[in-house]
């Protein structure tokens, strides 16, 4: 897993709310039996038409927008487990998502994956949202040590909550599954007292 | 001392180590697994020289990609082939117990495991789904997972979890006729939203719950994720025992007075207190129907569209992109419109239960000519027992499909699709855009209301 600290990069506001896990990653791409590649797919059937064209209109799509960071309207990644969601994000290119509220297998699956969810009040999203509409070429600074996230070039920022254990591997790069093997005599000891 | 909950219970037993500011080592007694979200764990065990810690306390059978008709003859999907054919091969070389394809007991993950008895009070369940908050309905703490945590539970049989808040939702009373477990479902998931439950787990209690068979308990805990809770359970009881009985994977004779008498501390003490709680009168809760792209965007059947005016700020967004989507106009009635399909089925409503309920409304009827009415087992012993029961000439004599076990047009992975455009009444838990097939429209419903508008063609009042 790659490390994450910080991230400095201009942003894509997707207003809407309640995006459900089908709209990040549709099912009929869950197919592959591999992690790569989802990123094509991502938001497909708002990209593109039904005839296969590319959607002008949806924001990805009007070459105003683009960078390492996607901010999302409330109740982000609702719906279905799949981590194909959150490696669709990932694979596109985004290393952080802001919303003011995540579902939380999603929240889950995102920081198994080095993508950081930061959750921000929703007055900060909002001026995340217009001043993007404002000015496209807007950036944000996530700072994963300070917790926190800054609107550059003005004075917003807010802070943000993670638990430790999940900071430290995000910023190490760490997978709980090593941090499980390393207490395996442990686990054995569980099973024999169970 | 604090006074417990079934939930406090039952996590207890199961953390293996605490972590200073940091979640739990959590340990999980069952874990069910299938073709969709597997691969790449079994990938990662590989990558890493592995086998699996637990292959005894797993179990594998394909649902989310399965054809359901013809399943005898090789999967014509090249991808979907080689997905089911991945999960046979993982399992066979890790030793896993694995449900495939034309097995005796192949059917939705969620409705095979409590079928053969896997599913038991008190134990930790978990699934690469969103669903497998459906065994809650034994009082299990059983949740969904994303693929890199089924590579942890395969590899150390554990996860890293924080303990969730806890919520109580109660409903008390007989409900009125012709409501259902579904009905009370997404009547509790229109009040609550899909994200009223982030951050909880759920327990469900009160007399109507303790009323309901096994299978209607299901049905309520498999939605608890709807309205975004990582799950939802219910104290086990005598109705839970008794269902439990005789079952394969249940301990028999002397051990399963035993594991009774085990099960039967599992309850919420007195004055224990949640983080949230919320009080309903099941006389209140009509029979329920979606119109919206969401499952929170539930109203009674003789409701109308709720106008912009009706919900709540945060919501006009929502409910204007829903509404341009379902091609409805607000402050239409929902009784009376159009409808081209019917799915009746998924692990929410395609147990016995459910298909007796369907016979009994369309038996003597036919299905209207323009409605193309699907019905899929949950499992093989579903469909068996469909026949057996004579059910299945009452659906062909109804005009309605009988097809093969599997996930089917719940989520369209595989040829069940609804087309853009269309109308679907359908059992399942989720009527996002395009779940059902691009462009397709959901209006999600019981059984009951559903097979009543296969048969006029239309949503029908009651």
């Amino acid at each position: 897993m790659e490390k994450l600290k910080i991230v400095n990069s201009t942003y894509i506001p997707l207003r809407n709310e309640n995006v459900d896990t089908d709209q990040i990653i549709p099912a009929r791409f869950l197919k592959a039996t591999s992690r790569e590649g989802f990123g094509d797919n991502l938001f497909r059937d708002w990209r593109y038409q039904k005839d296969g064209s590319v959607n002008e209109d949806f924001i990805f799509n009007t070459g105003k927008y683009s960078g390492k960071v996607l901010v999302a309207g409330r109740n982000f990644g609702s719906g279905s487990s799949r981590e194909h969601a959150a490696w669709a994000v990932y694979d596109y290119g985004f290393r952080v998502v802001v919303s003011s509220a995540f579902a939380d297998i999603f929240k889950n699956n995102c920081t198994n994956n080095g993508l950081l969810p930061v959750e921000v009040s929703p007055e900060f999203l909002e001026e995340l949202f217009s001043r993007a509409e404002a000015d496209p070429k807007t950036e944000v600074t996530v700072d994963l040590g300070a917790q926190t996230i800054k609107i550059e070039g003005t004075s917003l920022s807010e802070s943000f909550e993670i638990n430790g254990y999940k900071k430290h591997c995000l910023m190490e790069g760490l997978n709980d599954i090593d941090f499980l093997l390393s207490i395996t005599p442990e686990i054995e000891a569980y099973e024999q007292a169970k | 001392m604090m006074k417990k909950t079934l939930f406090d219970k039952i996590w207890e037993k199961h953390v293996v180590k605490e972590i200073e500011n940091g979640p739990c080592v959590f340990y999980i007694d069952r874990h069910y697994v299938h073709e969709v979200t597997s691969p790449q764990a079994f990938a990662g065990l590989d990558a890493r020289g592995m086998k699996v810690r637990r292959p005894d306390l797993v179990t594998a059978t394909a649902d989310h990609n399965v054809p359901t008709i013809d399943q005898h003859l090789p999967i014509k999907d090249e991808l979907s082939a080689k997905q089911v054919k991945t999960l046979e091969e993982n399992c066979a070389n890790h030793g896993i117990e694995a449900f495939g394809l034309n097995h005796k007991h192949q059917g939705i993950v969620h409705v095979i495991g409590p079928e053969m008895g896997f599913t038991q009070p008190g134990m930790t369940i978990v699934c690469g789904d969103s669903h497998t908050s459906t065994h809650g309905a034994f009082g299990a703490i059983a949740f969904g997972i994303g693929t890199s945590e089924v590579e942890m539970v395969l590899t150390t049989q554990c996860l890293m979890q924080r303990k969730p808040k806890q919520m109580r939702i109660n409903v008390d009373g007989a409900l009125k006729a012709g409501v259902t477990a579904k009905d009370v479902v997404l009547y509790v998931i229109s009040k609550l939203t899909t994200s009223g439950g982030t951050g909880y787990f759920v327990e469900f209690a009160g007399s109507t719950f303790r009323n309901m068979t096994m299978e209607e308990r299901m049905t309520v805990c498999n939605m608890s994720i709807e309205m975004g809770a990582r799950g939802g359970l219910i104290a086990p009881d005598q109705t839970t025992f008794d269902y439990l009985e005789g079952r394969q994977q249940v301990p028999k004779g002397a051990d399963f007075e035993k594991a009774v008498a085990d099960w039967s501390q599992l309850f919420t003490e007195e004055e224990a207190v949640f983080d949230k709680e919320y009080h309903y009168d099941a006389q209140e809760i009509p029979a329920m129907i979606t119109f919206g792209t969401n499952p929170g965007m539930g109203i009674g059947l003789s409701d109308h569209i709720p106008t912009a005016d009706e919900v709540d700020d945060t919501e006009k967004r929502t409910l204007a992109k829903a509404l341009d989507y379902m091609d409805f106009r607000e402050g239409d009635a929902i009784a009376g419109k159009k409808i081209d399909y019917v799915f009746i089925g998924s692990c929410t409503n395609g147990r016995i239960e459910d298909l007796r309920a369907v016979a009994e409304v369309v038996k003597g009827h036919k299905k209207a000519d323009h409605v193309t009415a699907w019905i899929v087992p949950g499992s093989k012993l579903v469909e068996e027992q469909a026949i057996e029961e004579g059910i299945k000439q009452v659906l062909n004599e109804a005009g309605f499909e009988l097809r093969q076990p599997g996930c089917s047009a719940c989520l369209a992975m595989n040829d069940d699709k609804i087309p853009a455009g269309s109308y679907c009444v359908s059992t399942s838990n989720r009527n996002f855009e395009g779940r059902q097939g691009p462009g397709s429209r959901t209006l999600l419903a019981s059984p009951i209301t559903a097979a009543k508008a296969a048969i006029s063609g239309v949503v029908v009042e009651a």
